[in-house]
């Protein structure tokens, strides 16, 4: 999974049903110091994540199917955690 | 999934024919400020009728084969949602990982 932050949220209502009911939220990856800043993406909300919270983004279409339960779903991101806090050694 | 324009339309007579009777988008690949990133890409319509100029959402790879009715379409990017507003706020996040213990 990657660690981003919820940075917006978006409002799409002519959408593929396997989107109906699901938020869009756009999320900023986090990243090292010493890295540049990596693109941002947009995942659907399996947590009821919100703007400024640190996630677990699963970026992955068959996970996201199992999360979702939702077959042949075209979704390529999920949020699927709230981080409440990262240790790094 | 990412943020995309529709800036054009394409058209290939002599194509895969799984790719019969999809409606072919140009899209401009856009950042979370909705800003051009990247090359200009054809995308898929998955039936959504996205017209020049919307701002889009799209899928990739598999999962943009996915977005089409007919099964195994041969494409890696889906148009697969309209956007009607973004709501990007940014002031006093960081986006680095820090060393040691971070609480969120």
């Amino acid at each position: 999974m990657e660690i981003g932050k919820v940075i917006g949220t978006i409002v799409s209502t002519v959408k593929h049903p396997a989107y109906h009911g699901k938020k869009l939220l756009v999320v900023q990856l986090m990243h090292q110091p010493d890295q540049p800043e990596p693109a941002s993406l947009i995942a659907i909300d399996q947590t009821h994540a919100g703007i400024g919270d640190t996630v677990l983004v699963l970026r992955e279409g068959n996970g996201v199917r199992q999360v979702t339960g939702i077959k042949d779903a075209p979704i390529n991101s999920a949020i699927i955690g709230i981080l409440d806090s990262i240790e790094l050694h | 999934m990412l943020f995309g324009k529709i800036v054009g339309t394409a058209v290939a007579t002599i194509k895969n024919p799984g790719l019969e009777g999809v409606k072919l988008l140009v899209v401009q690949p856009l950042n979370k400020h909705l800003q051009p990133v990247g090359s200009r890409k054809v995308a898929a319509d998955a039936g959504l009728r996205a017209g020049f100029g919307d701002i889009v959402v799209l899928a990739r790879s598999r999962e943009a084969s996915l977005a089409l009715d007919v099964k195994g379409t041969p494409t890696d990017l889906a148009v697969i949602g309209i956007v009607e507003t973004v709501d990007v706020t940014e002031e006093g996040f960081s986006y680095i990982l820090k060393q040691g213990y971070s609480e969120f």
